[in-house]
């Protein structure tokens, strides 16, 4: 019976490893690859853009110093989260996300739609010493990030590895990169920063002359969650298709 | 010949790595560079003077026991380490001066729990399982460890991949994903590794001498042959630049963080529980002198849970922006999954029949049983924890790190312990452990710190989860979220606590391996070669 038939499994090492690799493939083929070509996985909606130059170096800090450890950026569309951080996420805000910062732990809370709702200045004071703006906070300092002057050597390079895989980066924001990784950090820079990305904010950040970490990261801090334009986002659609 | 080979490839590995170091784009990856620099280059005088020598020959007849004691040691050093970092990181959650002013940019919060999380997983646990497998494969095929001197490349690789993706979090080199965060060369580096991990131990079972393969090691044949696939998926990148630490992932946004769960869950269901579950059906009948208690069942928990762990990777996501459709199959799954699970449990235990009494006299045997036990309890909370109504409330709130540690200290940590306590008389030919007070001491205090830990962080993880959704009358939110911070203070101390105890055990346990093997008495049977029975 069955159990004289796994003998034939059991005494073939082949056999053996042969069909438990098999059976370990099943669950993610069926998991993971409709999620690439069902159409209703990912939103259609208006504003979507790839991050700046300055936005993708903040974004860099943010992943380096391992934010994602302990502040998501998925809001769950329950009645506290919505009142507390905002629009419930939607999978077309993280699509140019590579990887995903979706987190899975709150010991701080979310900043999917952090951008906006504190000021610049707040953000350089939080990052320098947290406890000084939320006593309460368990958040670590930040501090050393306004010394360390931010070049953007490699930007092109990164910025290309991203179009590789699929970020939509066009030649001209390619070859403005450098100029717009400077220029966003500026009071009185040129516009273009904000014509090649839509929404870009473009200001001195943390009130320093030079271009620093902490520049970028707040320049990313201060556009998660802005970009799309819930005047025109129509979520029956998005219920239809989620 | 084929030493002149290896010296060529040496050679030609550690001045491409120098060069490599020249170029270096950013601190993470001239370590890197400079370590396989330094590893090649010891490697290459180690083959240079045994060139042309004569080989002392080898044995067919004998066990290959170096590469088991190398990493049992390696389990016991890494597992202090990966509970000494953990302990610090939860004292600095309960006190947050800890992150230095002098070392933000080493070993602030963000930084140091990679290195706690892979330490334990990956160091302690991976030295484990390889000690295991090792171990395991030659006593129940009565054969040595094909491939010669390749054990000793999976054992020395490994370690230097530990090297690399400890020193690449401290100098933040991450890719952002949790539980896969070393970047692209240290990823290639561990590929390269675990394929002759692969070899060895695949090559070792077509060798055997007996017909039937033991059911330890279709857990960790499974094991490793899964581990490589969830690997090499989940870290499909482009690297920035060939001198930089820096990559960029295939996937984004939704099918990046799919694939990083399938990935995840299963981090946790094979390279922490089918591999560890070989260990349970290899050193329990050992300990307790009992044959396993059902082949039936054995072979149900086998295929059962191999298939059904795959799905389980969406629970992580449940209200997220994946598809319900998809969270729903991996809800359904993890439940499902709670049988299998359960059955393993049942035959662990089981194996115990007639042996009960056992338990009053021998330490290492209570450790092996309530590594089971808590592996029962383990695999019934995290079903739970995936059904969706559970998982609004328990998802990113504490809960989620007691579950996980209850069935790492409690389970994983346990049945290393127990392997270990079993493998160190046996490997280094002693009558028995210099101290069994020592084991009962690292018992209780194990056990003590567990639930320490798992009690303090229900506490935190349900008043949290409660805290966040709470609303007044007028539908306001009643506490801002600094307030659920300041509720959680005294339950961190107290967890923190619970890992002193933990960390204590440990080193207890560190001293009395030790002290086995300087001091304990000699085994009087013991012949200086081990036969292959």
């Amino acid at each position: 019976m069955a159990l004289e038939g796994h003998k034939k499994i059991e005494t073939n090492a082949t056999l053996l490893l042969t069909l438990s690799f098999l059976v370990v493939t099943v669950g993610g083929i069926v998991e993971i690859a409709p999620l690439f070509y069902l159409e209703n996985t990912i939103e259609d909606v208006d504003g979507m853009r790839p991050y700046a130059p300055l936005e993708l170096a903040g974004r860099e800090i943010y992943i380096r110093e391992g934010c994602y450890v302990c502040h998501s950026q998925m809001i769950r569309p329950m009645r506290d989260e919505v009142e507390r951080y905002g629009h419930y996420s939607l999978a077309a805000e993280s699509q140019y996300d590579h990887p995903f910062q979706w987190g899975s732990k709150r010991t701080g809370p979310d900043l999917a739609r952090v951008g906006g709702r504190y000021s610049d200045g707040w953000h350089v004071d939080h990052f320098t010493d947290p406890q000084s703006v939320v006593p309460e906070s368990v958040m670590p300092s930040y501090a050393y990030l306004s010394d360390t002057v931010l070049q953007p050597s490699y930007i092109v390079d990164l910025m290309r590895t991203h179009r590789l895989v699929g970020v939509p980066y066009t030649d001209e924001m390619l070859e403005n990169a450098r100029a717009d990784f400077i220029q966003q950090a500026t009071d009185f820079g040129d516009p273009g920063v904000v014509a090649r990305y839509p929404g870009a904010q473009q200001r001195d950040f943390d009130g320093q002359p030079e271009v620093t970490e902490m520049d970028a990261l707040i320049a990313y801090m201060q556009m998660l969650g802005t970009l799309v334009d819930f005047s025109t986002f129509s979520p029956e659609q998005a219920v239809a298709s989620r | 010949m084929l030493d002149y080979v290896k010296l060529l490839i040496l050679g030609l590995v550690a001045v491409g790595a120098a060069i490599a170091a020249n170029y270096a784009r950013d601190a993470a990856y001239l370590v890197h560079a400079l370590l396989i620099m330094g590893a090649a280059a010891i490697t290459f005088v180690v083959v240079l003077r045994q060139t042309d020598e004569r080989r002392k020959p080898v044995s067919a007849n004998e066990y290959m026991d170096g590469p088991v004691k190398a990493a049992a040691i390696a389990t016991a050093f890494w597992g202090v380490v990966g509970f000494l970092a953990g302990t610090f990181i939860a004292f600095q959650l309960a006190y947050p001066v800890l992150n230095f002013d002098w070392a933000q940019g080493y070993l602030n919060f963000g930084r140091l729990r990679p290195l706690h999380t892979s330490a334990v997983i990956f160091a302690f646990g991976g030295n484990a399982l390889i000690a295991a497998s090792f171990y395991i494969v030659q006593r129940t095929s009565a054969v040595r460890l094909w491939g010669g001197n390749t054990a000793w490349f999976v054992f020395w690789g490994y370690q230097l991949f530990i090297v690399m993706a400890a020193t690449g979090y401290l100098l933040g080199s991450t890719q952002g994903l949790e539980y896969a965060e070393p970047e692209w060369l240290t990823d290639l580096w561990l590929t390269i590794v675990w394929v002759a991990f692969l070899a060895v131990f695949m090559g070792t079972l077509l060798n055997r001498k007996e017909p039937h393969i033991y059911v330890a090691n279709w857990f960790l044949l499974s094991f490793i042959v899964t581990v490589a696939m969830l690997h090499v998926v989940n870290n499909l990148q482009v690297p920035v630049s060939l001198f930089g630490s820096r990559s960029v992932p295939v996937m984004a946004g939704v099918q990046s963080a799919m694939t990083q769960w399938w990935y995840g869950h299963n981090a946790v269901g094979f390279f922490l529980t089918a591999g560890f579950l070989g260990m349970m059906y290899y050193f329990i009948p050992k300990q307790a002198e009992r044959p396993v208690y059902s082949y039936k069942l054995s072979i149900i928990h086998f295929w059962a849970l191999i298939f059904l762990y795959i799905w389980a990777g969406p629970h992580h996501l449940h209200y997220t922006a994946l598809p319900d459709w998809a969270s729903t199959l991996g809800m359904v799954f993890s439940i499902v999954l709670w049988m299998p699970s359960w059955g393993g449990m049942i035959n662990g235990l089981m194996t115990l029949s007639g042996a009960w009494d056992k338990l009053r006299t021998d330490p290492v045997l209570r450790m092996m049983v309530t590594s089971v036990a808590f592996y029962g309890m383990s695999t019934f909370e995290g079903p739970m924890m995936s059904i969706r109504a559970v998982n609004s409330l328990s998802h990113y709130t504490d809960w989620t790190i007691g579950h996980v540690h209850s069935g790492a200290l409690g389970w994983n940590g346990m049945i290393t312990f127990g392997m270990l306590y079993y493998l160190f008389p046996k490997l280094w030919n002693k009558e028995r452990l210099y101290s069994l007070r020592a084991v009962s001491w690292h018992y209780w205090l194990a056990t003590i710190g567990i639930v320490l830990y798992a009690a303090s962080m229900w506490v935190t993880g349900i008043m949290e989860g409660l805290m966040w959704r709470e609303v007044d009358a007028q539908g306001f939110l009643v506490n801002s979220f600094a307030d659920t911070v300041a509720a959680k203070f005294p339950m961190y101390v107290v967890r923190g606590l619970g890992g002193v105890l933990y960390l204590a055990g440990a080193l207890i346990m560190a001293w009395n391996l030790y002290m086995t093997v300087r001091k304990a008495a000699v085994r009087r049977d013991a012949a200086f070669a081990t036969p292959a029975e």
